[in-house]
């Protein structure tokens, strides 16, 4: 693994270019790899090499008494899968309804920063950026205090009648927010919402302001205008985005035990149970892996769908 | 009854949707920081500080009231100050690597450096907790920073390569045509240049490694607790309201450390220009 970071090219004579100093022309042929060296060994020491390792404990069986071994147990997968099919689809499920959410929120948020802002264009991005810096952990408690039994945004949803569409969706129960999937899925929302909206102002930033006036010369009403020429080219933005959202908010298991119930978890809450209390390290590889696997997949077919490859 | 005043609301209201929608969004996004300010005032009537009783001052004036909450914070202070140093040395190299120089291998090199930021923290941070664990590896203050300096450098590499990319080369080239060595080039040239960049690799490392859960939570055993996993477990336990105090001054410093190096920047900017 270290090869691919730091392994010198094979020493090939006649470089490109006039190369005005011929001696020293094989030691600044060897600089790059001098300086990816410490990034590159440590991320492969400690990052390629986990992962390397944690495909082989997902095939050992054994236990921590007795130590494992590699018996190539590909029931472990199986078995994951049965037992945690549902984590799974849920995980995805609330990980995609908080990225189209984060979407729907982050760019009337990422247009205006862009466009419309003007002089409080810095204030705004500071204080989009601000939150990031308070504990996550202490605002996603905060929203165990707004969303309570009975308080004033519980109320509010309740005679706005949005609790009776939310509970006919299954978001919701009775008259509770929390301990629901409608909470879940509101935390993670708000805690990868600015992986939306940075990337997506970084796209539309880059939209020259004559190509509005250029499409208003030529009679296209706002609306039209946004959706022939603004929203194509903030396409990458938005790619770029939801990738951002989806892959984290899919592991994701703090939202799920802070705000969500018990008996519904996701699959992030499985790998740490797991890993953490259950301690079967080959089921929480083999889950570990079938998430990065699935992923991968969606990931791929997204990227072929949205048409665009050019990313961050 | 002239139609000109009765449209010019709804007429606003229409050119402004987006700001409006917009501005609910950031309404959104600081709601939590508000409650967070809010109840760091509040007097809880038992452990859980999450209904608000009497306003006090109490949790303000005696923030290190609470029995482990500072040793954590002193702990994830320091583990923060190294994993920032060792990313940013470490990514600021790999960053001037890949921006300044083409070479075999940089394709593989940026995608290694591209996954981790790509991949669920659960999985990075599980397998690497296996590996610690296989390898007999003690968990505690040495595995915390060797997993956070992991995390970090990738967001360092990115922020210094955006930097070092956008340099004008040629800067450089007129120190060398004045004679300025290769080390004072660097030091005087090229570290200056890049040194905005450097600093927002910097700390975005340091926001990034104190603030981390999931990775520590795999990674640092049961004896050594950082400020997030203390709020992890008082979350169970119940929440003290310094918990409140601390969120609420890590939010203000925050703001005052980004509006001053705007302030900075718009000042050196206005004296060159």
């Amino acid at each position: 693994m270290t090869a691919l970071a730091t392994a010198p090219p094979p020493a090939a004579g006649g470089s490109g270019g006039p190369a005005p100093a011929a001696v020293r022309a094989p030691r600044r042929r060897l600089t790059p790899y001098w300086l990816l060296l410490p990034a590159g060994l440590w991320l492969a020491v400690f990052f390629v090499a986990p992962l390397v390792y944690q495909a082989s404990t997902s095939v050992q069986t054994g236990s921590l008494e007795e130590g494992y071994r590699v018996t190539w147990h590909f029931a472990t997968y199986a078995e994951a899968l049965r037992e945690y099919g549902v984590h799974f689809l849920r995980s995805f499920g609330y990980a995609a309804t908080a990225t189209a959410l984060c979407l729907v929120i982050g760019y009337p948020l990422a247009y205006t920063l862009a466009f419309r802002a003007g002089r409080w264009r810095n204030v705004l991005l500071v204080m989009v950026i601000a939150p990031f810096f308070t504990s996550f952990l202490i605002r996603t408690l905060a929203w165990k205090t707004i969303l309570s039994d009975g308080g004033p945004v519980v109320g509010a949803l309740e005679a706005l009648h949005v609790l009776d569409v939310t509970a006919w969706l299954g978001l919701t129960s009775g008259e509770r927010v929390l301990a629901t999937p409608l909470a879940v899925v509101c935390g993670l929302t708000y805690n990868f919402l600015p992986f939306m909206i940075l990337p997506l102002y970084a796209s539309l930033e880059r939209i020259s302001p004559s190509l509005h006036e250029a499409a208003r010369d030529l009679y296209a009403g706002p609306a039209t205008t946004f959706r022939r020429v603004t929203f194509p080219l903030s396409l990458p933005g938005v790619v770029a985005g939801t990738l951002l959202t989806f892959i984290p908010a899919s592991g994701d298991y703090i939202n799920a035990q802070l705000l969500g119930s018990p008996s519904e978890q996701m699959v992030g809450n499985a790998i740490q149970q797991q890993f953490l209390k259950v301690l079967d390290y080959p089921t929480a590889a083999a889950m570990s892996f079938l998430l990065m696997a699935l992923i991968l997949i969606m990931v791929t077919v997204y990227m072929r769908k949205a048409g665009t490859e050019e990313l961050v | 009854m002239t139609a000109v005043t009765s449209w010019t609301p709804v007429r606003w209201l229409r050119r402004n949707a987006v700001v409006l929608a917009g501005l609910a969004g950031l309404l959104y996004l600081l709601l939590p920081n508000a409650v967070v300010l809010l109840f760091s005032f509040n007097d809880p009537a038992g452990r859980f500080n999450y209904e608000w009783r009497t306003f006090s001052t109490e949790a303000w004036t005696n923030p290190c009231g609470v029995a482990d909450m500072c040793g954590s914070l002193t702990l994830s202070l320091r583990i923060a100050v190294l994993a920032t140093l060792g990313a940013t040395a470490f990514g600021t190299l790999a960053a001037f690597a890949l921006a300044r120089h083409r070479f075999r291998g940089r394709g593989a090199a940026n995608g290694l450096i591209f996954l981790p930021m790509a991949m669920p923290e659960v999985v990075m941070a599980a397998s690497l907790g296996t590996l610690f664990l296989n390898m007999r590896v003690g968990f505690g203050f040495t595995t915390i920073l060797i997993a956070h300096i992991m995390f970090c450098l990738s967001f360092v590499v990115v922020a210094v390569k955006a930097r070092v990319a956008s340099m004008d080369p040629r800067l450089e080239e007129a120190a060398r045509d004045l004679y300025a060595g290769p080390l004072q080039t660097f030091l005087r040239v090229t570290l200056p240049l890049a040194a905005p960049g450097i600093a927002a690799g910097a700390l975005l490392s340091f926001a990034l490694s104190f603030d981390d859960f999931v990775v520590t939570q795999f990674n640092a055993g049961p004896s050594t607790v950082t400020f997030p996993m203390f709020v992890w477990g008082a979350a169970q336990r119940g929440v003290p309201v310094q918990v409140n105090v601390i969120g609420t001054a890590m939010f203000l410093i925050a703001v005052g450390i980004v509006l001053a190096g705007q302030l900075t920047a718009r000042r050196r900017g206005r004296s060159t220009a």
